[in-house]
């Protein structure tokens, strides 16, 4: 199926070699061109090993993954990386993947040289300049380490620095959970104008299932490394199946009082 | 009329590490007995700073250039150390951001939730075991036994919070801080969070400072709610006058940014860079 950008199906992963521990469990997704796909569910649910093993950073012990049409479980390295640009990840902590002593300027420049996307310096910075207007950082922040930016300005030279290479298919890992909301708005309207404008398909990581409805097509409840419901979702949303779905939705709270909120719903909040 | 149980008047203080940059500017704000008031505003504001005052562990580098923090009547800025030692801990407590290094890692549980019941109320070790075992059934521990004597790396991050929660208590304290006591766990372990909160406050009858960015939180568990920018009050009220009804801008776009799952279409609007520019015109910053 050509219109699926990025398939798995019956994934398993095991960490620890053949005596660890089972992570995932049969995992089965589908991500189309340009869709945006939540995975939401608990801490140790397996979100990270999910999204580590579609990019195959981490190896799996049983399923398959199709790129664009090409199985790639077990692509060697070699063969992997012309796809490795066309696959790109935003992380959670910019700063952990920014190198602290390189300038901003490095830190876009060189990817772009790297990939062979810009013939010579002077054209990966005009590539650069356009796309840092793009995510409305002021070209002064060029010449600044990423330690001198804020936490929302490091979000948006991470998703400046993925966009640039005008990848196929982003994987975000709770990118905004450490922002203030106004900044975690700003960051979202913009990845999503992003994803619109270069048609990008993306696996968008999060806890939070008030952010997953506000930027995904689908949403994929993990649990205990099992895919517990999937949907659309306006679908999920609105009716969720799942017991466990109904438990995660019940526990955010609004910014409304409502009395009751906090006493015990008998019964389904144990099976959480 | 009797005093409130804490009144915080004109408190400012400056950043010695940031050039004496103001990060407390004229705050007020009072508590009565048994209240929960959500202390809020974006990274920076100046939550922590307030919480610390109120704890007595502010830093070196953080200045107070003015005001009092009256707590029953006494002002604990200007304290002698003395007594303001044999307040804290015992009137006044602290539920801590983080459940992973709030604990000392190379204690038992039981030692680290008992040395205050001993040393500061006077209770036999064999009491202290009892209150503590108490304690842990309180904050819902289904195996108090087996958590008294464990490390706290042998326990999740939740139950960590828990008995975080319980030490918080632990000496009926008047007054209980909560800074940020959920922003690192599951929303699922975040609400049995709340709850416990709540009911610990409420059969205890404690006064609670909820530090939070989450107006969801601050709508569930707290009666009042001061919303800070800069280290400024901007907005102060009862909880429900605020939430239905925000008279300042800044209130306002806060309330719009944030996304609501039952709400898809509402939601994701940055505070407009207008509003900034207003706040920062009334606060006097250039
Ligand atoms: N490198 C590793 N080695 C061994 N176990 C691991 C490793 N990484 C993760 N795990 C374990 O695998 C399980 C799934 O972890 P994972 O990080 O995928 O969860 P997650 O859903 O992303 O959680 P969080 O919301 O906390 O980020 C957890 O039990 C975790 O402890
Ligand atoms: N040890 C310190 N010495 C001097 N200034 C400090 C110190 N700690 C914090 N500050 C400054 O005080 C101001 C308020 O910080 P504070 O920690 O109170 O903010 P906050 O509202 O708790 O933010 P967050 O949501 O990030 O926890 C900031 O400008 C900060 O840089
Ligand atoms: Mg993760
Ligand atoms: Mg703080």
């Amino acid at each position: 199926m050509a219109e699926n950008l990025l398939t798995a199906t019956g994934l398993e992963v095991i960490y620890g070699g053949r005596r660890g521990v089972k992570v995932l469990h049969g995992v089965d997704i589908a991500i189309r061109r340009g869709e945006t796909v939540g995975i939401v569910g608990e801490s140790g649910s397996g979100k990270t090993t999910l999204g580590r093993a579609l990019l195959r950073l981490v190896d799996v012990s049983a399923g398959s993954i199709h790129f664009d049409g090409r199985e790639i479980t077990h692509l060697p390295e070699a063969e992997m990386r012309p796809l490795r640009r066309r696959i790109q990840m935003i992380f959670q902590d910019p700063m952990a993947s920014l190198n602290p002593r390189h300038t901003i300027r490095r830190i876009l420049v060189e990817p772009l040289l790297l990939h062979g996307l810009a013939k010579n310096a002077a054209e990966a910075e005009a590539r650069v300049a356009k796309i840092l207007e793009r995510v409305t950082l002021p070209a002064a922040c060029l010449d600044r380490n990423p330690h001198e930016l804020s936490g929302g300005q490091r979000q948006r030279i991470g998703i400046a620095r993925a966009a640039l290479l005008e990848p196929d298919f982003v994987l975000a890992d709770e990118i905004v959970s450490g922002l203030d909301v106004s900044t975690q708005a700003q960051v979202l309207k913009l990845l999503k104008g992003l994803s619109v404008d270069l048609g990008l398909a993306m696996a968008f990581i999060s806890h939070d299932l008030s952010v997953i409805r506000a930027v995904c097509d689908r949403v994929y409840v993990l649990r205990f490394g099992k895919v517990e419901e999937e949907g659309a979702c306006a679908e999920v949303f609105a009716n969720p199946k799942s017991d466990y779905t109904r438990i995660l939705l019940d526990a955010i709270p609004l910014p409304e009082i409502n009395p009751g909120w906090l006493d015990p719903k008998t019964g389904i909040e144990d099976a959480a | 009329m009797t005093a409130s149980l804490l009144s915080i008047s004109g408190l400012s203080a400056v950043s010695d590490r940031e050039g004496g940059m103001p990060i407390l500017r004229d705050v007020s704000l009072s508590l009565e007995r048994g209240e929960v008031r959500g202390l809020v505003g974006e990274s920076g504001a100046g939550k922590s700073t307030i919480a610390k005052a109120l704890l007595g562990i502010l830093p070196r580098t953080v200045r107070v250039t003015g005001g009092t923090v009256q707590f029953e009547g006494r002002d604990l800025l200007t304290m002698p150390a003395r007594e303001l030692r044999d307040i804290m801990g015992a009137q006044i407590s602290l539920i801590p951001q983080d459940p992973q290094t709030a604990l000392n890692p190379g204690r038992r549980i039981e030692a680290q939730l008992t040395d205050g019941l001993r040393l500061r109320r006077g209770l036999s070790s064999r009491e202290a075991h009892a209150r503590a075992l108490k304690l842990l059934e309180e904050v819902q521990i289904r195996d108090p036994q087996r958590v008294l004597h464990a490390f706290p790396h042998e326990l999740s991050g939740g139950m960590r919070q828990r008995v975080l929660i319980a030490a918080a208590f632990a000496l009926e304290p008047k007054l209980v801080v909560a800074d940020e006591p959920t922003t690192a766990l599951d929303v699922t372990v975040q609400k049995q969070i709340l709850r416990l909160i709540r009911d610990m406050q409420k059969v205890h009858g404690t006064a609670v400072i909820f530090v939070t960015h989450d107006l969801g939180v601050v709508a569930q568990i707290c009666d009042s709610v001061t919303l800070l920018y800069a280290g400024k009050v901007i907005e102060a009220g009862a909880t429900a006058d605020v939430l239905q009804n925000p008279k300042h801008a800044y209130t306002k776009a806060l309330m719009a940014a944030g996304p609501r799952y039952d709400r898809p279409d509402a939601g994701l609007e940055p505070v407009p860079q207008a509003v900034f520019e207003q706040l920062r015109a009334e606060i006097g910053i250039r």
